[in-house]
């Protein structure tokens, strides 16, 4: 079978829903041209009328998808770098998020938003930040954080037949990551985790980028015979509880592996749960590793300094493991 | 332009229900009987019956936090509004809105909004899904003066104008936002000349006379549903009563305005103004006009009958319609 990078997982989920349902749009700043190539070839297969580039502009267009989506309409909004949902937040938390819930039911927001989130390599802190924990606490948004070409497009299907608004965090550094994906059809459901690597002696719970940088950790240490299980969450919201914890129930020990900021993130939430319900399986404190507190640095051995890589996700299983 | 009865009626009724409605909750709320922000529009009933009234059920609308107007003239029901009001279950939204929030998506209500300038995107986008799925239906979108400083303003006029998107940008300028004279913040005295900007129509109506805020209105409905783009509308009103009910307690009477103000619009009433009109052109008998007072009078004891024996929510319900 062929293998389809990251970039194409999602060309595809787009193609094949947007052909699937009449009632989908595209719209967001320069999916003609399509700089990250996510929406390539779009405009010739849907035409002008479904795929429309937007003025930079995204308070107006993140609301235009809100009323869109009220009015009946099935929008694809994409927002470049997550970072620029900052201008556009009222429309997100706001209108989105609780529209649903202040109309008693009557709102139906079917809206998939699209972003570009995490360090890429010298994009500084605009462009960098792993945002997703701004929208934990903002009940109404469900998140998608895939880690790979094959989850990326079962999710992104999923996000755009779900009735909700959705926010699909696509890491800038995934893009070449390749895989095989399975013909057909393929959807992965929403608040379903995976175990991206069985193991026994430590969970790591890894998230979005961190999930391949984990794998390649517990490639090194089953060396020294050290079993690691790896497990995305792949959802945020909804978050799948009870495979985290029944993977900490089998471990006993957790690291919890996420570009986000450590005050605040969705480490420190993961933790919380893990503290609260599977306190008594865990032998050992619960690890987090995450980006340091500080915006994301341009300068490459800063941004490498700012970030979580290999070295500290192997640093924390070790610590746990006494090793 | 010739007006049909029925429509000169239909305007009348929601001037009415408008009026009779808001000075209602405007006195429960003085008497705490209802809970929350309470923001009426009586004196600018004109524009919200004007502009509805050139609309069909399957246009759309969007309001603001001053919406209980809009909503009345799209045709919101009285009982259910006032039972949202009151916090109840039998409420638009199952008591989870409020005065701020009421939405009706049967009758293309989007709702009104807590937000200032939170609409207009909406309806950016409410006319944007038109535009896409080949439907001529026209979204009307009213807002205020102070919302015409928000960003969302210009982003909406302008990606409305340049996609030649079916909306009416309907600007209520009633002189404040919130506590702060207009003048003092703007910097135009009008907002319709800020449809330049964005290379589209920029109407100015007097806000207070129904027929000619009628007569614009189906101008630019005409001219959306043509394909032909947007249009802003200003009316120039007035609102005689607070920014939110009970102001005056924290801040005394006549503390951002003067008396003298406020009652020389009162004698532009566009209510009274309606009257006169019918009377000098012999459109509509009194009897006639005042037999829609009564009607109104009736369904509003019934909104509140309604209101009053609805149940409070279960606090078990505080968890529904988060998600679909």
């Amino acid at each position: 079978m062929p293998q389809t990078n990251f970039i194409q997982a999602i060309n595809q989920a787009l193609s094949e829903e947007m052909r699937r349902d009449p009632n989908t749009f595209l719209m967001g700043e320069d999916v003609v041209l399509a700089a990250f190539g996510a929406t390539k070839g779009l405009i010739d297969k849907f035409g002008p009328s479904r795929v429309r580039n937007t003025p930079i502009s995204e308070a107006g267009f993140v609301g235009a998808a809100v009323g869109a989506a009220m009015a009946g309409a099935r929008p694809i909004c994409e927002v470049e770098f997550a970072s620029f949902f900052y201008c556009a937040f009222d429309q997100v938390c706001n209108q989105a998020a609780k529209l649903r819930y202040m109309s008693g039911g009557q709102a139906s927001l079917p809206i998939t938003f699209r972003a570009v989130y995490g360090a890429m390599g010298g994009a500084a802190a605009q462009h960098s930040e792993t945002v997703y924990a701004q929208f934990l606490s903002v009940p109404g948004l469900k998140l998608v954080v895939p880690s790979s070409p094959s989850d990326m497009k079962g999710l992104l299907k999923s996000a755009i037949r779900d009735d909700n608004p959705v926010i699909v965090f696509e890491h800038g550094a995934l893009g070449r990551l390749r895989e095989e994906i399975p013909e057909g059809d393929h959807l992965v459901p929403l608040g379903k985790a995976a175990i991206k690597r069985a193991g026994d002696n430590v969970t790591v719970i890894a998230i979005g980028a961190m999930v391949p940088k984990a794998l390649r950790v517990a490639d090194k240490l089953v060396k020294e015979s050290i079993s690691v299980e790896v497990i995305d969450p792949r959802t945020l919201i909804p978050l799948d509880e009870t495979a985290l914890l029944e993977s900490v129930e089998k471990t006993n020990r957790v690291v919890i592996a996420d570009e986000g900021h450590l005050r605040g993130g969705a480490a420190a939430d993961i933790a919380a749960l893990i503290a609260e319900q599977g306190f008594d399986h865990l032998d050992a404190p619960i690890k987090r590793v995450t980006a340091l507190d500080v915006p994301i640095p341009f300068s490459p051995p800063l941004e490498k300094a700012a970030i979580p890589g290999e070295d500290r996700i192997e640093a924390a299983i070790r610590d746990l493991m006494g090793r | 332009m010739d007006i049909t009865k029925d429509k000169l009626l239909e305007m009348y009724r929601s001037m009415q229900r408008i009026r009779h409605f808001e000075s209602k909750i405007r006195d429960l709320a003085t008497a705490n009987e209802i809970p929350g922000f309470v923001h009426v529009s009586i004196g600018e009933e004109a524009s919200a019956a004007g502009i509805c009234a050139a609309l069909r059920k399957t246009d759309r609308i969007t309001s603001t936090h001053r919406g209980h107007g809009h909503l009345i003239a799209k045709g919101g029901r009285l009982d259910k509004m006032m039972a949202e009001i009151y916090g109840k279950r039998g409420g638009y939204c199952k008591g989870k809105g409020g005065s701020m929030h009421i939405v009706d998506f049967s009758l293309g209500i989007l709702g009104a909004n807590g937000i200032v300038g939170a609409g207009l995107p909406i309806a950016t986008g409410s006319a944007l899904a038109a535009q896409v799925a080949g439907r001529d239906d026209v979204t009307a979108c009213f807002f205020g003066d102070g919302a015409s400083n928000e960003g969302t303003f210009h982003e909406s006029l302008n990606l409305a104008s340049v996609w030649k998107l079916p909306v009416i940008f309907v600007c209520e300028n009633n002189g404040f936002g919130e506590f702060t004279p207009m003048r003092t913040v703007t910097s135009v005295s009008d907002i319709a000349v800020r449809a330049r900007a964005h290379d589209l129509p920029g109407v100015i109506v007097d806000g207070n006379d129904v027929l000619e805020v009628f007569k614009v209105a189906s101008e630019a409905v005409a001219r959306a549903r043509a394909g032909e783009g947007p249009t802003l509308i200003e009316c120039k009103t007035y609102r005689w009563e607070g920014h939110v009910v009970g102001e005056a307690a924290i801040l005394g009477e006549y503390a951002y305005r003067s008396k003298e103000e406020v009652d020389s619009w009162k004698l532009k009433c566009p209510l009274i103004r309606f009257e006169k009109w019918c009377a000098e052109n012999k459109k509509i008998d009194a009897g006639e006009l005042q037999r829609i007072v009564t009607e109104t009078e009736k369904e509003l004891d019934e909104a509140i009958a309604f209101a009053r024996s609805s149940e409070l929510p279960a606090a078990s319900e505080v968890t529904d319609d988060v998600f679909a």
